[in-house]
């Protein structure tokens, strides 16, 4: 028993006095409690929602006017044709388009029944279900009140739902893209990362710096090896999603497979910057995985929208390189958008990836 | 005599730890220089500021003609360095480690190759295992092929022999010798003081200080005292009963032997026979010529 | 003097596969004594070394440790010895004080057996400076004077030390030295491997190893003789490389 308790008061040492083990012990507890907290929301506000309204009368008004005032929601455009729904679901901000027939008030008092589609963007399943269903509530409840108010009216609105880009919700078409943002950071950042720092600890990195070669042959030598191979991985997972989960690419392929090797390359150079922070592979390790998991799969807006999030964490996730490309990747694969929808993205993760860049030349040290 | 490297005031610092305090010296061409001290006593840094990987604090290195820190790029490249702990890769085979440092350094393996022949040799019949898989013995002459194979006028090896048997140590020595004689100067580290012999001048380091730097011989000649040998079946009850005698100045195990001085006014026949007194009747006292070891720790303890 | 045996080694033979690294060994130590184990890397110096404290079975032979048999009970060998090898002894993240308490801690003894000792060893050293230091900031030296203290702390039978004393100054190693030999005198057994031919001269005796075999076993001074050589090193040499003779 004696023999026990030494071992183990030792072990209680050892922890504390490695912040890499507190992190783990008391940090990320808390910062999983944050995000959770915050972050997993079945409840919606601010979400946004446009307006094709094709009578423009007292009911169809009244009735905007019930959902802009709900609080979850917030109406971004008012359209004029149905040619501008497409256009306005692929751009991102409307998560659905409300659309009342015309001569809605007459129908309604005179056929008994008035219809208003709601066209949602199938793309987020998950927000698209909790925001149609919402939608729903609030028209029935409408609808049930218009009647009580006037004995005159016996009409009940009818809704019916649409799902463009993802017709029948499916879950995948939600769930590839954000796997597929997650994996490709975690392990290129790893890999790049451990290979700089195994040799440094290995000590052949000294060997190597008094050398002819330059610093930046070392880095150019070391990412190239792994940015080959993973335009191979992207292109394995992309096969497999669309033969074993029947995920289709609704986009260009050329352009998909583009902004991919764009993100590769982000990833690449955060692995860099990591190396020039991490003493040894451990640490390196260290920072790759648990350092980016978490961010990665709850900031980015793969699982949980961002737009369901209190404002800070939205500020927080715009500096997380995975948010800007799960929204090119979601568009591209299941929206079907081109580059003109998704330029300000890509200018975003080029701009970190230089960044990334920069600073890791800046702090290679050539020197011990 | 070319000056191959010559250093200047060169101090170095940790946080507040002094690994460097004011060296300087100058080494030649053609010559095999040793660092000889132990783990700790700067060597390590020295030799990295020698290969430009560290600025020093203070001082100014020069090393073949150049500024340390200043024209680092053209030096490095003309330097074959083989740093502690072969730093080779584990995972590549022997011919793909020395493939490799010949190409970034220009080169082929056919080019320089009979430089690096007598030593290469003996590990050729391995060539396609992996590093890692190599005994301590066999890495050391891999590492030292890889250092040599672009042809370096200078090479600095940090502790090559540490970790290796004695019948290799001996072969290393060898092959030190041969290269020196085709012409590369070479600067070695060892905290084996008997290797001190083997070299062509010395400079024994400690704490970031050098205690001296000459030859071997000069360096033995600096032994202040007559330095004797007593030996004993039992080494330790000798040892103790020396250290209790007023006759005794110091003394030291060395091997089978006691090497000690005596105390001003002491001689042998007075230490004799207090000893014969104590019961070490078989103790006999031989005047014997100071080793390097032996100058060293005489420097060390003032 | 009776000569009591703490090891004895029969015919003792340790495969890997089909690679035998211990061939046939055969020797004994007695109580006291210095014994050395020289021999090149890859003579099979550390698998011996393991079987000995227990840390691997022997494939065939008789071994007995501290009186344990080594194939049967290797667990309770280890309570009886000590070890410290060169890699690793210490934890750098504890403090002098914290690695001797876990150490006895885990040897078995109680607090009132560690706290005394701990204050006579830190005395003896002249440690009481470094007590509350982390053993990272202190230098090689001490690391190792503390290192072989502890792997006695707690009066084993035998002690095992594999190369202690390399890298280390010549004054500390000498130092160490005396620390071997007084530990030796007080009736703990030292079993020492070393790179240092000097030190192989410090042993009672001393046995060098050669591809699985031990090819000498004798006092230092009995080997010399025998050989006709003037010091360890030669004998080695003699020994290790008789094919490749180059003087």
């Amino acid at each position: 028993m004696k023999r026990f308790l030494a071992f183990v008061k030792k072990e209680f040492l050892h922890i504390l006095r490695d912040y890499r083990t507190l992190i783990i012990i008391f940090g990320l507890p808390v910062a999983q409690i944050l995000i959770f907290g915050f972050v997993v929301r079945t409840d919606i506000h601010d979400a946004g929602i446009a307006i094709l309204d094709l009578s423009k009368d007292e009911v169809t008004r009244s009735l905007s006017d019930k959902l802009s005032s709900s609080g979850f929601f917030n109406i971004t455009a008012n359209l004029n044709s149905y040619n501008d729904i497409d256009a306005i679901l692929k751009k991102g901000k409307t998560k659905e388009v409300i659309v009342f027939e015309d001569d809605f008030s007459a129908k309604l008092q005179h056929q008994g029944s008035a219809a208003v589609e709601i066209i949602a963007d199938g793309s987020e399943p998950n927000v698209a279900n909790l925001v149609t269903n919402y939608t729903k509530s609030i028209i029935s409840t409408f609808s049930a009140s218009l009647n009580k108010g006037e004995p005159n009216m016996n009409g009940l609105i009818t809704t019916e739902v649409r799902m463009f880009f993802n017709p029948r919700l499916e879950s995948q078409f939600m769930f590839v893209p954000g796997v597929i943002t997650l994996i490709l950071i975690l392990i290129c950042a790893l890999m790049t990362s451990v290979t700089i720092t195994r040799e440094k600890e290995f000590g052949t990195m000294e060997v190597l710096l008094v050398s002819p070669l330059r610093p930046w042959q070392i880095i150019v030598g070391k990412v190239t090896p792994y940015f080959l191979l993973s335009i191979v991985n992207v292109v394995l997972i992309l096969l497999m999603s669309w033969f074993v989960f029947k995920m289709p690419v609704a986009g260009s392929i050329a352009l998909l497979i583009a902004e991919c090797m764009l993100y590769i390359l982000m990833s690449l150079s955060l692995g860099i910057l990591i190396s020039t922070i991490a003493r040894d592979m451990q640490s390196a390790i260290f920072i790759s995985f648990i350092g980016l998991m978490l961010p990665s799969l709850l900031l980015s807006g793969f699982i949980y929208p961002i737009e369901n999030m209190p404002k800070i964490y939205d500020y927080v996730s715009l500096f997380m390189p995975p948010r800007w490309f799960v929204t090119i990747i979601r568009s591209v694969m299941v929206k079907g958008v081109g580059l003109a929808y998704v330029w300000k993205e890509t200018l975003v993760l080029a701009g970190m990836t230089a960044f990334f860049i920069l600073l890791s030349a800046k702090r290679f040290k050539e020197r011990l | 005599m070319n000056k191959i490297v010559e250093a200047s005031h060169i101090s170095h610092r940790f946080g507040s730890t002094i690994a460097l305090d004011d060296i300087s010296f100058k080494i030649g061409e053609q010559e095999l220089f040793g660092f000889i001290g132990p783990d700790g006593s700067g060597k390590t840094t020295l030799f990295r500021i020698i290969t430009t990987l560290v600025v020093p604090d203070e001082g100014q290195m020069t090393v073949l003609g150049r500024d340390s820190v200043k024209d680092f790029r053209s030096l490095r490249g003309e330097i074959g360095y083989m740093p502690g702990r072969f730093s080779l890769y584990q995972d590549l085979t022997v011919e793909e480690n020395l493939n490799f440092y010949a190409t970034i350094f220009g080169t082929t393996i056919k080019e320089n190759y009979r430089l690096i022949e007598a030593i290469y040799s003996q590990i050729e019949p391995f060539r396609k295992r992996r590093a890692g898989a190599l005994s301590g013995g066999m890495k050391q002459k891999l590492a030292l092929s890889c250092a040599l194979i672009h042809k370096p006028s200078l090479l600095v090896l940090d502790e090559p022999s540490t970790g290796v048997d004695a019948v290799s140590r001996v072969e290393f020595w060898e092959m030190l010798h041969k290269l020196r004689d085709e012409g590369i100067t070479i600067i070695v580290s060892t905290p084996y003081m008997d290797e001190a012999m083997r070299c062509d001048r010395i400079a024994l380091i400690q704490n970031g200080k050098t205690l001296g730097i000459d030859t071997p011989d000069h360096i033995r000649e600096r032994f202040s005292q007559k330095l004797y040998a007593i030996s004993n079946p039992d080494i330790y009850s000798l040892l103790l009963a020396l250290r209790a005698e007023k006759a005794v100045h110091s003394s030291y195990t060395f091997g089978e032997n006691i090497h000690i001085t005596l105390a001003p006014g002491a001689t042998t026949e007075d230490l004799t026979k207090c000893l014969e007194e104590k019961g070490f009747t078989e103790a006999k006292i031989t005047e014997i010529i100071p080793g390097v070891e032996d100058t060293f720790l005489e420097l060390t303890q003032k | 003097m009776i000569e009591e045996k703490v090891i004895e080694v029969k015919d003792m033979v340790k495969r890997f596969g089909s690679f035998v690294a211990n061939d046939h060994l055969t020797f004994d130590v007695y109580r006291g004594e210095i014994f050395g184990f020289l021999g090149a890397n890859g003579a099979g110096k550390t698998t011996a070394i393991k079987i000995l404290c227990g840390l691997s079975r022997p494939s065939s032979g008789k071994v007995t440790v501290a009186g344990i048999d080594a194939s049967h009970s290797p667990e309770e060998i280890k309570k009886r010895i000590g070890y410290m090898s060169q890699r690793f002894s210490l934890y750098e993240d504890l403090t002098v004080s914290e690695n001797i308490e876990f150490y006895g801690g885990i040897y078995g003894m109680t607090r009132k057996e560690i706290f005394p000792r701990m204050d006579d060893l830190i005395r003896r050293l002249d440690f009481e400076a470094y007590r509350n230091t982390l053993i990272r900031e202190m230098p090689l030296g001490l690391r190792q004077k503390l290192a072989f203290s502890i792997a006695v702390f707690h009066n084993p039978e035998i002690v095992f030390l594999d190369e202690p004393t390399s890298g280390v100054d010549p004054i500390t190693r000498r130092q160490f030295w005396e620390m071997i030999y007084e530990t030796a005198r007080n009736g703990i057994t030292v079993f020492v491997t070393t790179h240092y031919m000097d030190e192989a001269e410090y042993c009672n005796r001393v046995t060098i190893m050669n591809e699985g075999r031990i090819e000498a076993l004798d006092t230092p001074a009995r080997l010399k003789e025998r050989y006709g050589v003037s010091n360890i090193e030669e004998l080695f040499l003699l020994i290790t490389r008789p094919n490749n003779k180059k003087v």
